[in-house]
């Protein structure tokens, strides 16, 4: 079966999507994604759509959902690489992904969960998550 | 006292008597004194109503009823028509002008009905009746059609208009800015939002400033327009600091209970150029050799 490959760069996920996303497809990736961070204990998720050219409200909502999970497993969720006609047809049917970081590309990805990352240590205090 | 069952009889007489009634027509339309020959050369003015009469025999032959100018009979007059209101109207003619172009042939026409008919009142008020009907329907034609060629030319203004309204500047690196002058509605935010999100992928700006001093009203919908905006923006990774918020509107949008706590407002655009710098962890300083 299909799969969205799950790539592990230390403590974070980097998930690209690189196919045309279909609704089982979007419902493995989700299964997958949790059960690996569970097992890797990943601090972070980088989701990289920009190859998605096409975005229903299914995609947008699991897009969320997975940003959800993710934050129960605690882990950060950044959704990078959206492009300007996803971004207008999500806002248009009322799904602004209000849970979810987002940024321009990976790399600014990265550091914002580097980032974040950070911010958390200094608050809780350093490695005691 | 519309004559249905009847054929007319003017087509027959404007054919019979065309040179006549064309003759009379130029020689009336050259004498009003709502002619423009400013605007207009009499040879142009002399063909204009050759074609005009050619094209109204032909029409009127093939119709019972002279009643309905809609009829595909009148097709290549009324395009004929239009083509005249538009051209005349881009020459500085004004509708009432254009439309006397039509309704000057009543005079020269029942002139020659009344030589016609001259045995038959009965007859001759039933045609009057009838060729002041379609000329005033055709006369009333060209001012519709006027009026088409200005809303043709609104629209495209509006078009340039909306075009020209909607710069995207960059201010810094990383930092964009979007002066919105004018009112926002619905397709004018489309453009809005399609020029910024090409121009934060462009740039890869991670700010953007939208500075709303020159919308003089801010109701619901623009509120929304503009929260849609900063959504959309903030799903391609960059964060939306919105400007220019006059006091006038800041009540307005406490009053309408829209709802802008998930946006950065501030009240000018140096306020929210000096929280982006910040964002951006730049620093500003003067310089120290200055006295």
């Amino acid at each position: 079966m299909e799969r969205i490959p799950i790539l592990k760069m230390g403590d974070y996920l980097l998930v690209t999507i690189q196919v045309d996303m279909h609704d089982r497809l979007a419902l493995t990736l989700q299964d997958d994604l949790t059960e690996r961070i569970a097992r890797t204990q990943a601090r972070g998720v980088l989701i990289d759509i920009s190859s998605l050219e096409i975005v229903d409200s299914f995609i947008g909502r699991m897009l969320g959902n997975i940003a959800a999970m993710s934050r129960v497993l605690d882990a950060e969720t950044v959704v990078v690489g959206m492009r300007p006609a996803v971004a207008i047809t999500l806002v248009e049917l009322g799904l602004s992904l209000p849970g979810v970081r987002t940024a321009l590309n990976v790399e600014k990805g990265m550091s914002l969960l580097q980032g974040a990352r950070a911010e958390q240590e200094n608050v809780n205090g350093r490695g005691e998550r | 006292m519309k004559p249905k069952e009847e054929k007319s009889r003017i087509p027959d007489m404007i054919a019979r008597r065309e040179s006549d009634l064309l003759a009379d027509w130029t020689r009336e339309q050259l004498a009003a004194t709502t002619l423009r020959s400013d605007l207009m050369r009499e040879s142009e003015l002399r063909e204009q109503s050759r074609q005009f009469l050619n094209l109204m025999i032909r029409a009127a032959s093939q119709q019972l009823s002279l009643n309905d100018i809609n009829a595909p009979a009148w097709e290549e007059t009324r395009e004929f028509l239009s083509s005249i209101s538009r051209s005349r109207a881009h020459q500085g003619f004004t509708p009432s002008e254009i439309a006397t172009f039509v309704l000057s042939l009543k005079q020269p026409l029942f002139t020659m009905m009344r030589q016609e008919l001259e045995g038959d009142p009965r007859k001759l008020a039933d045609e009057m009746w009838v060729a002041t009907t379609l000329l005033d329907k055709l006369g009333l034609f060209t001012t519709e059609e006027y009026q088409k060629g200005r809303e043709e030319v609104i629209r495209r203004q509006q078009q340039e208009l909306l075009e020209l309204s909607t710069p995207v500047v960059v201010l810094w690196e990383g930092v964009l800015a979007l002066p919105l002058i004018g009112t926002l509605d619905s397709a004018r935010t489309q453009v809005v939002m399609e020029s910024l999100l090409q121009k934060i992928v462009e740039t890869g700006a991670g700010i953007a400033i939208i500075d709303i001093t020159g919308v003089p009203t801010v109701d619901t919908l623009v509120a929304q327009h503009l929260l849609k905006t900063v959504s959309a923006a903030r799903l391609m990774g960059a964060d939306c600091i919105i400007s220019g918020i006059r006091p006038q509107i800041a009540q307005t949008i406490v009053h309408l209970g829209v709802n802008l706590t998930d946006v950065i407002t501030k009240s000018s655009l140096a306020d929210a150029f000096a929280v982006a710098l910040r964002r951006a962890k730049l620093v500003i300083t003067r310089s120290e050799n200055h006295g």
